[in-house]
């Protein structure tokens, strides 16, 4: 567990709510030292503040999910669209607006941490991917799309039931592990983020269709 | 006048009436044309009345001196009658003769008439008898002296036209005649129409000639003016920087001068406002994420101490109880201090996207249920089976119906609240009714103001900031819809939503009445856009 954040009182808040809860937190306070604490510690999961001194938390999140799927929860003093929309699509799973309260928090790592855990052996099939869900491997082909846990989540989420209409409160829940919170931003990102990666043309998705007004679905297999 | 014509001649006068009142330039070429053309046409008259009674004035004058020769002569030619003659041959030979004295036959024509009756004798293109009025010959024959009128004169192929008959008595011991010329007017009035013609065309002339001045003068002050008024019109579609061109150091020149000064100020004072608003964007962003740094801290800490209360003395287990509880009313106030301002700095952005307002209100009324729990209030619910996909910002639309169900259910009494969606053509409305103590009369109107309060001795029980609902409206606003109340006391009160089916579109009836069944009511709107 890693946290980036460089206010000191919050950061040591935070180290005595986390380790109450089992985790052990390493701590970084600057932009620039977080990629070099991040390859060291190897955590499971990234706590990230977005306003960091040296490199911004977007910046730090693009350097990490470049060379890892680990998941990264972003801590934003700002509800406010184009921050979280940016935090979102640089590459964090999920925020979490200050201030929140302790359990939320950890029941948000909590989500991001826990595995999806399938029948043994469980293969999908969606369009022409093949997912592989105790394996954590999606590919198309002999070709391996790599994907980050939370968007395999989402994809599997999705295939399990092919055909039918997701809203997004329902993928909140069951891939974001909220309840009764309604931010569709992080649905609709991550769709896209998901896309790119899977869809031949994400412009013309053939995978994770639309259906408008309502919600997602995955399309034929 | 059949209908079209009717409705096309009414058509045409609305645009007429328009036309006047619209263009100053028309407005003073119509008026120069109407007076300059009285005032040349009274002119006219006066001229032509002028020119007419000089020239009769003066055919009367030659006419009379030319019956005193003809009565001269006539007298010496009947003295002069021998007893050889007769007096009707001398009559006839004398009007031949002085007939013959015009300078063609056509000029004038001579009739000697006995006073007392008898064979008539005359000279020219002329029928005598049809031609002498009567009136005139009993003036010459009772008052033995010469005297003229105008009549028609006839001739003898019997065609008619304008004359001066003058006549005179004769009277010798021969004979006692009258005689008569008969001068048509033909050359008089000739001259006349042609004065007249060449007046009504000059007149004409010149009332077209003061038209075309007027306009010219008043398009010169006009074109500024309308310059002035495009160059405004510009400006309050927000090109800031447009400026009248300045010519000269005329009256208009310094219209455009002190318009062009105007301008500059407003532009000054709008940039001005900008950066305010701008500072103040940046302010609340500031405030925002300093102060919230620190609470989330103040927040772990509480609930560090508020889990560990069994553990702790009573009183500190109570003061962990109230740090965590005030927190919460703390937060929830700032967040909507933090809203209010967004909304008022203008930088409340619209994430509008097709949403199912079904499932909205499905949300709000899953997590509204707790609270409904606590206050044993039943929700009852009415949505339209096909889904109502709405182009709107889900989460603050969100954010408006738990707030209108949340309000419904602490002011309700335990009594049901009702919540109806219904979709129509002018838009979607959602209706959110209680049925507990009602809103005072004009009361209505005041729920959206901030920090308000209905009971202000409950004010600290019930929870909320008390800006709730004023950004509810904000948020309504912001789509382009509006929000409403009503109420009565004792009957509850409701609040409808109606949305546009695009955000920013426009809305027309709304699908669902404000007022549930009674005649008297206190609704009253607060209207959005």
């Amino acid at each position: 567990m890693l946290v980036v954040d460089d206010d000191p009182a919050l950061a040591e808040m935070l180290g005595i709510v986390l380790r109450t809860e089992g985790f052990e937190p390493s701590f970084v306070a600057d932009g620039d030292r977080a990629l070099a604490a991040f390859r060291a510690t190897k955590p499971d999961l990234v706590l990230l503040d977005l306003m960091l001194p040296g490199i911004d938390g977007i910046d730090v999140c693009r350097q990490i999910r470049a060379e890892s799927g680990t998941p990264i929860v972003m801590l934003t003093a700002r509800g406010d669209t184009v921050d979280v929309v940016l935090g979102l699509e640089s590459g964090a799973d999920d925020y979490i607006v200050k201030p929140f309260k302790p359990k939320e928090l950890v029941a948000r790592m909590r989500a991001r941490l826990r595995h999806n855990e399938g029948p043994t052996g469980e293969t999908l099939t969606v369009g022409d991917l093949a997912i592989d869900v105790p394996g954590h491997v999606v590919s198309r082909g002999q070709e391996q799309i790599p994907l980050t846990p939370l968007e395999f989540d989402l994809l599997t989420a999705l295939a399990r039931k092919p055909g039918q209409v997701f809203t997004r409160e329902h993928l909140l829940e069951q891939v974001w592990g909220y309840r009764h919170a309604a931010d569709t931003r992080l649905v609709n990102v991550h769709v896209q983020r998901l896309r790119a990666k899977i869809e031949r043309d994400p412009e013309r998705p053939e995978i994770v269709l639309t259906v408008r007004g309502v919600g997602y679905k995955a399309g034929p297999t | 006048m059949t209908q079209p014509a009717v409705a096309y001649v009414r058509r045409g006068a609305t645009r007429a009436v328009h036309t006047w009142r619209a263009s100053l330039q028309v407005r003073v070429a119509l008026t120069t044309l109407v007076v300059s053309g009285v005032v040349v046409l009274l002119l006219g008259v006066v001229v032509l009345e002028q020119v007419r009674s000089g020239l009769l004035q003066a055919k009367t004058r030659t006419s009379l001196s030319q019956l005193d020769f003809g009565l001269q002569h006539a007298t010496e030619q009947f003295n002069a009658i021998g007893d050889s003659q007769s007096v009707e041959n001398t009559a006839g030979q004398l009007a031949q003769q002085l007939a013959g004295r015009g300078a063609d036959a056509q000029a004038y024509g001579i009739a000697l008439l006995p006073t007392g009756g008898g064979e008539l004798a005359s000279g020219g293109d002329i029928n005598p008898r049809a031609s002498i009025p009567s009136s005139l010959q009993q003036v010459i024959s009772r008052e033995d002296r010469e005297a003229w009128t105008y009549a028609r004169i006839t001739h003898a192929d019997g065609s008619t036209e304008p004359g001066l008959v003058v006549g005179g008595p004769v009277q010798t011991e021969a004979a006692d005649y009258q005689i008569y010329y008969l001068f048509p007017l033909r050359q008089e009035s000739q001259t006349l129409s042609l004065v007249e013609r060449t007046m009504l065309f000059s007149g004409i002339g010149i009332v077209l000639l003061l038209v075309a001045i007027a306009a010219l003068v008043t398009r010169q002050v006009v074109r500024p003016v309308r310059q002035a008024a495009a160059t405004a019109e510009r400006l309050a579609a927000g090109r800031l920087r447009d400026r009248m061109a300045v010519h000269g150091e005329d009256d208009l020149a310094s219209l455009a001068q002190s318009f062009n000064r105007m301008a500059e100020t407003v532009e000054k004072q709008i940039s001005q406002l900008r950066e305010l608003s701008r500072v103040q964007r940046r302010f609340v962003a500031d405030v925002s994420h300093e102060l919230r740094t620190p609470i989330t801290t103040i927040r772990m800490a509480a609930d560090v101490l508020h889990d560990a209360r069994e553990d702790l003395p009573p009183e500190l287990a109570r003061s962990a109880e109230l740090l965590q509880n005030q927190l919460d009313r703390f937060e929830s106030l700032l967040a909507d201090l933090l809203e209010i301002s967004r909304h008022d700095a203008g930088a409340a952005v619209l994430e509008a996207e097709p949403v199912d307002l079904r499932s909205v209100v499905l949300h709000v009324l899953e997590s509204e249920a707790p609270l409904a729990a606590r206050h044993s209030c039943v929700l009852d619910s009415s949505l339209p089976d096909e889904p109502v996909v709405v182009e709107a910002d889900a989460r603050r639309i969100q954010r408006v119906l738990r707030n209108l169900v949340s309000n419904a259910i602490e002011h309700g009494e335990g009594q049901p609240v009702e919540i109806r969606l219904r979709a129509g053509d002018g838009g979607v409305a959602v209706t959110v009714r209680d049925h507990g103590r009602g809103l005072r009369p004009g009361e209505a109107a005041l729920v959206f103001g901030r920090f308000w309060r209905a009971d202000p001795a409950r004010a600290r029980t019930s929870g909320g900031s008390g800006l709730g609902l004023s950004i509810a409206l904000e948020d309504a606003r912001l789509h382009g819809g509006y929000l409403q109340a009503w109420g009565e006391p004792g009957q509850g009160s409701m609040f409808r939503l109606t949305l546009p089916w695009h955000a920013g579109g426009a809305i027309g009836e709304p699908p669902l009445a404000l007022e549930p069944d009674s005649e008297s009511s206190t609704a009253e709107g607060v209207a959005g856009a």
